[in-house]
């Protein structure tokens, strides 16, 4: 215990000497570094922050330090993440390497290739995205249909992946790919490196609601792929998928709670927005609705915490599995609420006559439609939660 | 019998479909949105649906108008809503006209309704001066000074406020020749007068309104609609018109959107079935479909209300209001769910539908509002 508190006051001295100001804000999208080959760096802020942190191997402090990371106990490294929020820290460096091929790789992959990408992840060298949908395989993700045919020294893929974020971008996709078309769907899966600058592969922007293009279409067109590039045994890409998923369900909860964007909060857009009597609001309708709000954020608030307090000693519970689930239905609502207490102020698409946090409102609330279905949708995480946590019996 | 179509009311619906779904598409408000069109509609569709006789359907006989109430005018609306069709009809039509029909003296209406049935004339309400619906805390005054009546305050949300050829500015009298001290006004002014300074907005919608600002702006004799204790009373009236109109498009907007859905569930195939056959979509879906049935008989009641000319108007209005308000929310957000990925991207209509919901959520009345203004007229 004392030395974890000598490891906060550390953590703490080190964080106020070398994070930046201008990094201790919420990061607009196009404050946020994502890294890449050819990635430049928003703003001086973000670079010193990201190289710093580099430098200190605080990008995956929970990593082991033979593949760049920091080697921290899980008890430190969220002491790290409670000091990195304290101060409310960017992340130095957003990433699908980190947050989901990262953690399977370590799992999953061989030595050569933890050694291969996991550095070059944490330096911030190589952008990767994520290729499991596919037109015809949403939720049914088992069902995918890209090929990679055997071809002795090289497999050779066809086929296309679709909601790809970020392929545009990307300079890796982590991809699911039907290697034994044969088998039963589960079974003929194998988990494939693909370089996205190889031979046939195209990417197509698609443009969201919201009126990003954060998605793109990925099209494989006989690309050859070297056979060191598939993680795991061959057809036996599934349960690495399902790994992988878990890691991304958490971090698509977590982003619930602590959403990067700089967002008004209800409570805040209340005082702005409505008119108060004797210190209450107004509207008792409005009223009513941001109590609701207010108390599920905190119950979801207290769960996060029960979830890490439960893992790190060791108990078991539900509740890690509820929080894809309640944190993204959280802020779709919580996004609700805030056109509701805006009223005409929130319905600026662009344009004079809104204020920046009017308009940034509208558009979040547009992509917050987004969260219930990526990652796998609501409705998927309520049969899981029926399935594997209830043991009811499927049809 | 007010609560199902006539033969005329469904022919009228059936034309409307036949006429929108050719020419008015979802893809035109597509077109006009990615052109940014400086006005937002298309003004020869708009000269289409005045040769159709819409632009008169509401209006007295001995004004040109067809006299076809609100029950006729709904069914327009709704096709309206199920194409997310931007036109004069709601800005002109319904709030415009009936305030000129419920308040207007003799040469105002002979001036203005049949100029309307015409399609020369579009008009556009300015009331709300917050971000919320207020029809009562409005500072907008008409004083008279000199001789002369003049105008100030500014104005926002005003729909079509940036197109329309005149705006009705709803203003406090404070000229002192009303006993009332805060006399409603209505008052006519051409868009095109020294002092009215108009800023277009870009919506969610894509249908664009406007904030105004009027300045020492001199008011001609025969622009003011309303004088006297009558003003808020006629105000009630055209806002409750413009809420049961609003309502018969949102109507439609919701039975489209979900519609569409439903094709979706019975097309889309995952897990090797259509997802359709997962009954956690179908009892929402069914339950979508309740919702909707319940809705479309408020909101033919209250359309009745109006033609009918009842006090339970205002009543009928508000439930009406809060519900679609509801309904639309629902249905749009349910829409984009059971899409999946799809749902939300541009490319699909679905999004549109529901940029468009929100909308008409805050125009003349959320639902907290109404209901509060349900139970207050019900006296609890
Ligand atoms: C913003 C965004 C980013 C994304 N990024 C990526 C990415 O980077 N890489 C990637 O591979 N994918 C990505 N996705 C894709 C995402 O994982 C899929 O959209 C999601 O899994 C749903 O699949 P689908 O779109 O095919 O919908 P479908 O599976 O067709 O679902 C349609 C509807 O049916 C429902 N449904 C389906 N099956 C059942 C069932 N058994 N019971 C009840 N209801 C059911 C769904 O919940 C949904 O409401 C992204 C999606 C979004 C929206």
């Amino acid at each position: 215990m004392e030395e974890l508190e000598a490891f906060r006051r550390e953590t703490r001295t080190w964080l106020e000497e070398n994070c930046p100001d201008s990094e201790r804000q919420p990061a607009l999208p196009d404050d946020q570094y994502w890294g890449g080959r050819d990635a430049a760096f928003p703003s001086e802020g973000a670079r010193v922050w990201f190289e710093r942190m580099r430098d200190k191997h605080w990008i995956a402090p929970e990593w082991p330090s033979a593949y760049g990371g920091g080697g921290l106990s899980p008890e430190q490294a969220h002491v790290l993440k409670q000091e990195l929020k304290r101060i409310r820290a960017r992340p130095p460096l957003c990433s699908l390497g980190l947050w989901m091929l990262g953690p399977a790789l370590l799992e999953f992959g061989s030595e050569e290739q933890k050694l291969e990408h996991l550095p070059s992840i944490v330096r911030g060298e190589i952008r990767w995205c994520q290729g499991y949908s596919e037109p015809g395989s949403g939720s049914d993700l088992a069902s995918v249909q890209t090929r990679a045919e055997d071809r002795g020294d090289h497999f050779l893929v066809n086929g296309s992946k679709i909601w790809t974020t970020g392929a545009d971008k990307a300079d890796c996709i982590f991809c699911l790919v039907r290697t034994d078309p044969g088998a039963k769907k589960q079974e003929g899966i194998s988990f494939l490196l693909i370089d996205m600058a190889s031979d046939g592969v195209s990417a197509t922007p698609i443009e969201l609601i919201s009126g990003e293009s954060e998605f793109c279409q990925t099209f494989f067109d006989d690309v050859l792929v070297p056979k060191s590039n598939l993680v795991g045994e061959i057809n036996k890409g599934w349960s690495i998928a399902k790994a992988l998923l878990v890691h991304e369900r958490k971090l698509i909860a977590e982003m619930g709670t602590e959403s990067p964007r700089k967002q008004i909060t209800p409570t805040a857009a209340a005082r702005e927005y409505l008119p108060f009597s004797d210190g209450r609001i107004a509207d008792a309708h409005l009223r009513a609705a941001l109590v609701d709000y207010e108390m599920l954020l905190q119950a979801i608030a207290l769960t996060h915490m029960r979830c890490y307090e439960e893992k790190s000693t060791g108990t078991q519970s539900a509740a890690p599995l509820i929080m894809k689930y309640v944190g993204t239905e959280l802020e779709k609502a919580k996004s609700e609420l805030l056109l509701a207490i805006m009223g005409s102020k929130g319905l600026g698409w662009e344009g004079e006559g809104f204020s920046q946090i009017e308009l940034d409102t509208l558009r979040i609330w547009a992509f917050s439609k987004t969260l219930t279905i990526a990652g796998g949708t609501s409705e998927i995480q309520l049969n899981v939660l029926a399935k594997r946590v209830l043991g009811l019996p499927q049809s | 019998m007010a609560l199902v179509l006539n033969e005329e009311q469904r022919l009228l619906r059936d034309t409307a479909r036949e006429f929108l779904t050719k020419n008015a598409p979802v893809a035109e408000l597509r077109r006009l949105r990615d052109n940014c069109d400086e006005i937002g509609y298309s003004p020869s569709l708009w000269q289409e649906m005045v040769a159709l006789g819409w632009a008169g359907i509401p209006v007295q006989e001995a004004f040109g108008g067809l006299d076809f109430g609100y029950l006729g005018l709904g069914v327009v609306l709704e096709e309206t809503g199920r194409t997310l069709t931007p036109s004069p009809l709601f800005a002109t039509l319904v709030l415009g006209a009936s305030a000129i029909q419920l308040g207007g003296n003799e040469s105002q209406k002979e001036r203005l309704l049949p100029a309307i049935v015409a399609g020369e004339l579009t008009l556009a309400l300015a009331l709300e001066e917050h971000n919320h619906h207020n029809p009562t805390g409005f500072s907008t005054s008409l004083r008279k000074e000199n001789g002369q009546y003049l105008l100030n305050g500014s104005k926002c949300f005003v729909l079509d406020g940036h197109s329309a050829d005149q705006c009705l500015v709803v203003a406090r009298n404070d000229s002192g020749c009303t006993q009332s001290a805060d006399a409603v006004c209505l008052v006519l002014v051409p868009r095109e007068t020294d002092g009215v300074q108009c800023d277009r907005t870009l919506m969610a919608d894509s249908r664009n309104a406007a904030n105004l600002t009027f300045q020492n702006v001199v008011i001609e004799d025969g622009w003011i609609i309303g004088e006297g204790s009558e003003g808020q009373t006629l105000l009630e009236a055209v806002l409750d018109r413009g809420r049961v109109a609003l309502c018969a498009e949102m109507l439609g907007l919701a039975r489209e959107a979900f519609e569409r859905t439903v094709d979706y569930l019975k097309e889309r195939t995952q897990f090797g079935v259509k997802i359709g056959s997962f009954q956690a979509l179908q009892h929402r879906a069914a339950i979508m479909l309740t919702e909707l049935e319940l809705c479309q008989s408020v909101v033919l009641q209250a359309l009745t209300a109006v033609d009918e000319d009842s006090d339970q108007l205002p009543a009928m209005a508000s439930l009406a209001k809060a519900k679609m308000n509801e309904l639309v929310q629902t249905v749009t957000n349910e829409a984009v769910q059971m899409h999946g990925g799809i749902g939300v991207t541009d490319e699909l209509d679905i999004g549109l539908f529901l940029k468009r919901a929100r909308v008409c959520m805050q125009v003349l009345g959320d639902s907290g509002y109404h209901k509060d203004r349900y139970a207050r007229l019900c006296g609890y």
